[in-house]
């Protein structure tokens, strides 16, 4: 146990180092000197409050956007990720929020999307085969994989978008609010999935709204706000630091109406009393 | 208390899932088709259908129309215009259109008769030369879209005119070539047709083939452990196949027999299919039909597939010029006006490729042109004029038009899309 230990901490090989990374639409700058580390074996968790930048963030790494400035280092080798398929060909894969399906395919064919065995004669047994070995790995719950992609539900999709990002033995992976459509059992069997990815070796960049869940699995939590860095937490730091730090104040919504529903009970108390 | 779901050791890999029907057996498979159907996933059951009514309906009014000479001309017919809507199936695949596969194939013919009867080239040189023109101006189209976003309904609204304009510059004061009679293209065009044998042996390759690859799908399929389709179905599909295309080829026979040309095109739509059934090339058609933008992030190079679509689409409106030449054997100013692009592309359309991009086969091409040259050919043996063979096919591509928008409706809310 403590070999193994060792050996972890030992291995935890920088996989993505990000220094002043911008990005601007226009006028609007989304993104403003970004600095982010990861670690093979490391879980990451990008919080923020809406238009943080994390998903623009999570865009440029799948190589969608391109940074305005800034430099990607992959393996300690600088990177340009022009494209998709650069990303992917590093082994950067990317669970996308609106999960980029193609509805008018089916299962297998949207998991191998882009990576067909044969091309010039497809293996539908082997990639059938495969796609199963994946989806039974997340524990899905998956009718028939000949089916289009549109009779699915939202979380039989999200299942299927994240055994795509998996099929390639990525280094890195990135999860874009991964259990925002799951059920119950499912988020769980996501978060176990996270933390056998991790132990795997590979770098996890996971985006949530879901504190729990966040907590539950992140070594490491970066805050965005307004497109900066706002500081890095363990998951061991209070819910109102975090909160203050994603939104900015410690006199925010969220403890106005956490004060104002304290002091209500305490009147009530008193009014029973 | 198991859990419904729970895997089992012996039952197939995709058999476990106790929530949904699995239809085995004959019986089985002709369940699944009609709840295909009843759900919206027509495929090209209303074209055949239609087609049985067109030509209960024109053999009732003219018995001559069911002669087996008739339909031999009718399959010369539906080969030239066939082969340019093999392209327009590639292009409205993902969602894009080329108006100008009619001037294409006109400019096309007008190369070959420049080229080959009037300064002297081999038939077999101008014929590819015209081909690789053809070629240039799908990359220009695709240029113009991938590059400057031009959208392809536009660019290719400004081809049909400028394309048309080289054509009658090309054939210049005279206006037409006569191709000489006797040449093998115009043979070709005209009067080659397969030996019976030769017929009724290719007649049996797509039974045998069904047959051959269906029974190694099904041997690797449970190598697998996947459920196959049952053996029954598929000696029952490849037989009935075997056996429809036999009696059609000796039908045939009974007149003139196959056409070459028609040959040519069945074998360019099987090509076709295959390219976008069983490739990577065919899925990422597929794909980025369907939504361009996954597709992107799947890492599939979309412009290379939209560039890929336009170029086969103008050099199979080439090469369709170039057999309509032969099948006229003259190169004209009126060689690819008129009705020959919107045929083509009513043929894609009524053979059951969508309009709404993703959703498409080779094969939609060649019984949509079958359904068009039916009814060009009933009504003029019944001699009734072009203009209302104009009103009749515009009515039929708006019927195919809203039975592929209903049914596409009736896919989406049986979650079929």
């Amino acid at each position: 146990m403590t070999d193994l230990d060792a050996q972890s901490a030992t291995s935890k090989e920088l996989v993505l180092k990000l220094r002043g990374i911008s990005k601007h639409f226009g006028a609007v700058s989304a993104l403003t000197d970004i600095d982010l580390d990861v670690h093979a074996g490391e879980v990451v968790a990008l919080v923020g409050d809406n238009g943080a930048g994390k998903s623009t963030l999570v865009k440029i790494l799948a190589g969608v956007h391109q940074p305005s400035s800034g430099t990607i280092r992959f393996r300690d080798k600088p990177v340009t990720l022009t494209d998709p398929a650069t990303a992917l060909d590093l082994g950067i894969a990317t669970v996308f929020q609106d999960l980029a399906l193609c509805e008018n395919l089916d299962v297998v064919a949207n998991i191998f999307l882009g990576r067909e065995l044969k091309p010039f004669q497809l293996d539908e047994v082997a990639m059938e085969v495969r796609a199963w070995t994946l989806l039974n790995e997340l524990a899905a719950r998956i009718p028939s994989l000949r089916d289009v992609v549109a009779s699915l539900s939202g979380g039989q999709r999200q299942t299927v978008a994240i055994a795509r990002s998996l099929l390639l033995e990525p280094k890195v992976i990135m999860l874009d609010e991964p259990t925002a459509a799951l059920g119950v059992a499912q988020t769980a069997e996501v978060l176990n999935l996270i933390e056998r990815v991790r132990d795997r070796g590979l770098g996890v960049i996971m985006i949530s709204h879901n504190m729990e869940d966040v907590r539950a699995v992140a070594d490491r939590i970066v805050v965005l706000r307004l497109g900066r860095n706002n500081g890095i937490f363990y998951p061991d730091t209070s819910n109102e630091v975090l909160i203050s730090a994603i939104t900015g104040a410690s006199n925010n919504a969220v403890s106005r109406r956490a004060g104002r529903l304290l002091a209500e009970r305490e009147l009530s108390q008193e009014g029973q009393a | 208390m198991t859990d419904p779901i729970e895997k089992t050791a012996t039952t197939a890999l995709d058999r476990r899932d106790v929530r949904v029907k699995h239809d085995a057996g004959i019986g089985g498979a002709l369940r699944a088709f009609i709840e295909r159907v009843r759900s919206g996933d027509l495929g090209s059951l209303p074209v055949i259908v239609g087609l049985v009514i067109i030509w209960t309906v024109f053999t009732s009014l003219n018995p001559i129309f069911l002669s087996s000479n008739n339909l031999v001309n009718l399959l010369f017919d539906c080969s030239t215009v066939g082969v340019i809507s093999l392209g327009v199936v590639c292009v409205l695949m993902l969602g894009q259109i080329d108006l100008s596969v009619g001037s294409m194939s006109g400019f096309a013919s007008a190369m070959v008769g420049v080229l080959w009867v009037n300064e002297g080239w081999p038939v077999g040189l101008a014929v590819i030369a015209a081909v690789v023109i053809g070629g240039l101006v799908g990359a220009l189209y695709s240029l113009l879209f991938n590059r400057l976003g031009m959208p392809s309904f536009v660019s290719t609204l400004a081809g049909l005119l400028a394309i048309l304009g080289m054509q009658l510059y090309l054939l210049g004061a005279s206006g037409s070539i006569n191709l000489p009679y006797g040449a093998p293209l115009v043979d070709f065009g005209q009067l080659l047709i397969m030996p019976a044998v030769l017929s009724f042996v290719l007649a049996l390759l797509p039974g045998a083939a069904l047959l051959i690859n269906g029974l190694s799908s099904i041997r690797r399929r449970c190598a697998a452990n996947l459920s196959a389709s049952s053996k029954g179905g598929l000696m029952l599909r490849a037989g009935l196949t075997t056996l429809l295309l036999e009696a059609v080829v000796a039908y045939l026979n009974v007149g003139r027999g196959v056409p070459y040309m028609f040959g040519l095109f069945v074998g360019l739509a099987v090509a076709l299919n295959y390219a976008l059934r069983r490739t990577q090339w065919g899925r990422s058609m597929h794909a980025v039909g369907g939504n361009h933008e996954a597709a992107r992030r799947a890492g599939i190079n979309v412009r290379a597939i939209y560039s890929s679509a336009f170029i086969l689409c103008s050099m199979f409106a080439a090469l369709g010029g170039v057999l309509s030449a032969a099948r006229l054997a003259s190169a004209s100013q009126q060689a690819g006006t008129g009705d020959v692009n919107l045929n083509a592309i009513a043929a894609a359309v009524i053979g059951g490729t969508s309009l709404f991009g993703g959703r498409g086969s080779a094969y939609s091409a060649v019984l949509g042109i079958i359904v068009i040259q039916s009814i060009a050919s009933g009504l003029t043996l019944l001699n009734l004029s072009s203009s209302l063979r104009f009103m009749i096919t515009g009515a039929v591509l708006a019927i195919a038009v809203i039975v592929d928008s209903l049914a596409r409706q009736s896919r989406v809310s049986h979650g079929r899309a």
